[in-house]
């Protein structure tokens, strides 16, 4: 049921075979431990979730449920202790390391909490930065930031260095950055979490604009009730438990994903 | 990527200018104290490259370095001549004398006595007088340097006169020579004229000057020497080395029996760890800070390989300027050193060993603060991002 080529070398510019899933993330029973003995902690115990394309699913859940560790799961950056992890039909749990890593730059754009932009990199650099990964030529590379960068408001600030933009705009940097090489899962880590209500609603909104596509899944970690708004699909986690999955009816989602 | 690694690299000035600092205090101190010490062995060898003319030296067994003079008696400049392959050999005086000027003062001065008839050693580059006027009675040739150092702030000028063992001598010309180790004025004299300018002793012929035939290598012919004038019981004969085989034994000598290189080596290890420690830590705490972003490339695709090649050229590029301002600093050290010094010019020679053997330090000091700091990179966790 589940499977997508995934051969050479990671490109922005590659065309993605079109899934054979209506699932971006299918996780099946996903536990994970951290540390052995009397030590051990158990983060995740058998989390099953399936997320569908087209939607902004979102990770919700207090501190500490496990939020964090699965996102980094569904990542492919952390291995699950035991069950299945299914992203764009793919088992990660297959996969080598390298091609994990081939997958992530192909595939996953990643938003954070603290941004992490490179300083010494200007805004339309930083953006550009996935494509670079990907080999892209650097001029053409940061020709097409420009235009990511417009499309995320940012137009006039393209050659800014991140210490020179405020949270709010550095946040759009990072989408940028996130969105630039077309990718097939957008993962967000409480990406509102360092902005005031205000920013944070702003950047929502971006996110929900540019990023869901028919042929993307979005995933954000958040624990800011006020954005739960933005949701197609709330994933309520507790003690390392998916306690209920809720499907919402979107204020906007007419003429959605068309960006 | 390597682009990246740049700017990185040179964003954080600090960072980058405390990197920069320490790799080339290292290869300042590591280049300017070798080439001083290098300079210092090249003047032991001084008086050897300056007597040109003949390509083998030959001297008493017991000889271990130029200034170590074991007398030779005349019977062996004899046994010399009369060896196969000797197309000619002639006498060296080479010795200490004690300089008397008309103000009562005394100098030590270094004596070298040249062949009678041939002149053979004598100073190339005159740079005033005659090397011909060297035949006259009781006339020397002095070197430049050594004039500057009697006669300071006064123009060149022969005819002075100076006494040595209480014989009158009369500069008839001033030279170029190279600085020696002892620091000395250089006299030049004709070797019976020499050796008068000395107390009598019974022998005095330091060396012996001597030239293969054509077709015959020196090394052949040092080899024939030396069974030619074995003794019998086993007794050693002459000891015959060609000029570059005699410089290496006098630097050896000074390398081995003084403590010139343990200080000068201590210097350069220091300029070493202080270079590596600097450049090191500052590495480190360079990359440190940013393994956030670290983290964040390699979630985003990045291989370790190639944040192994992004940390290794940051190193190249900053271990490569670092070098080359060192290298410029030490430089003009010399050329600084060069044109202050009014008598004897610095020792101070750099050589393309030393540039080498410097870049091959800066390149272990600029690996190992990469290994240390990629290390912290390797075993990062990409996950750490959405910490």
């Amino acid at each position: 049921m589940f499977g997508i080529a995934l051969t050479g070398r990671p490109s922005a510019t590659a065309t993605v075979s079109p899934p054979r899933t209506h699932l971006v993330v299918a996780c099946k029973g996903v536990t994970k431990d951290f540390g052995t003995g009397d030590t051990r902690v158990q983060a995740l115990r058998g989390i099953d979730m399936e997320l569908p394309y087209g939607e902004m699913s979102l990770l919700v859940g207090p501190s500490g449920c496990g939020k964090t560790t699965l996102i980094s799961i569904v990542a492919g950056l952390l291995d699950p202790t035991d069950g299945e992890v299914f992203v764009l039909g793919e088992n990660l749990g297959k996969m080598s390391a390298g091609r994990k890593i081939a997958f992530r730059g192909k595939y996953i754009g990643f938003v954070f909490q603290q941004y992490n932009l490179l300083p010494a990199l200007t805004a339309a650099e930083n953006a550009a930065v996935p494509l670079l990964i990907a080999k892209v030529p650097r001029r053409k590379a940061i020709e097409r930031a420009r235009e990511m960068l417009a499309r995320v408001g940012l137009a006039s600030k393209t050659e800014v260095l991140p210490a020179q933009l405020s949270g709010g705009q550095q946040q759009r940097v990072a989408i940028a950055r996130a969105l630039i090489h077309e990718p097939r899962l957008l993962v967000c880590d409480e990406p509102t979490a360092a902005l005031d209500a205000h920013s944070g609603q702003t950047v929502m909104e971006l996110i929900r604009r540019v990023a869901v596509r028919p042929d993307r899944g979005v995933i954000v970690v958040t624990h800011d009730n006020r954005v739960y708004k933005y949701g197609d699909r709330i994933v309520s986690m507790s003690d390392g438990h998916v306690e209920s999955i809720e499907v919402t009816p979107h204020l906007d989602k007419q003429g959605e994903g068309t960006s | 990527m390597t682009w990246i690694a740049l700017k990185m690299l040179v964003g954080d000035r600090a960072k980058y200018f405390g990197i920069l600092f320490g790799v080339t205090f290292a290869t300042l101190l590591m280049t300017q104290q070798a080439s001083i010490f290098w300079g210092l062995m090249n003047n032991t060898t001084s008086q050897i490259q300056d007597i040109e003319g003949a390509s083998i030296w030959v001297m008493d067994p017991n000889v271990r370095y130029v200034d170590d003079i074991k007398p030779l008696s005349e019977d062996d400049l004899y046994r010399v001549r009369g060896i196969s392959g000797v197309a000619w050999a002639v006498r060296l005086y080479k010795g200490i004398a004690r300089a008397r000027f008309e103000d009562g003062n005394f100098q030590q001065m270094i004596l070298l006595g040249l062949d009678d008839a041939t002149l053979v050693g004598a100073p190339r580059d005159i740079v005033l007088g005659s090397l011909a006027d060297l035949r006259k009675p009781d006339a020397v040739i002095i070197d430049e340097a050594g004039y500057k150092y009697l006669w300071p702030d006064q123009p060149f000028e022969l005819g002075r006169t100076f006494e040595m063992n209480d014989r009158r001598a009369v500069i008839v010309g001033i030279c170029k020579a190279r600085p020696t180790f002892q620091t000395f004025p250089i006299v030049y004299a004709r070797y019976s004229q020499a050796v008068v300018y000395v107390p009598r002793e019974r022998k005095v012929l330091s060396f012996v000057l001597a030239e293969p035939e054509p077709g015959l290598s020196p090394q052949e012919v040092c080899r024939r020497i030396e069974e030619g004038t074995r003794r019998s019981q086993g007794r050693p004969g002459l000891r015959a080395l060609t000029r570059s085989e005699f410089m290496a034994v006098t630097i050896r000598y000074y390398l081995q029996r003084t403590g010139i290189p343990i200080n000068f080596g201590i210097t350069v290890m220091l300029g070493f760890v202080v270079g590596a420690a600097i450049a090191g830590q500052t590495f480190y705490m360079f990359t440190v800070e940013n393994l956030k972003q670290f983290g964040a490339l390699k979630a985003m695709g990045v291989s370790n390989l190639r944040l192994i090649g992004m940390s290794l050229t940051q190193a190249l590029v900053v271990g490569v300027m670092g070098y080359g301002l060192g290298v410029g600093g030490a430089v003009c050290f010399g050329l600084f050193m060069g044109a202050v010094a009014k008598t004897v010019p610095p020792a101070f020679l750099m050589t393309w060993h030393i540039l080498v053997l410097s870049a091959v330090a800066v390149l272990v000091i600029m690996l190992l603060a990469s290994v240390v700091s990629i290390r912290k990179v390797l075993v990062l966790e990409p996950a750490i991002v959405f910490k």
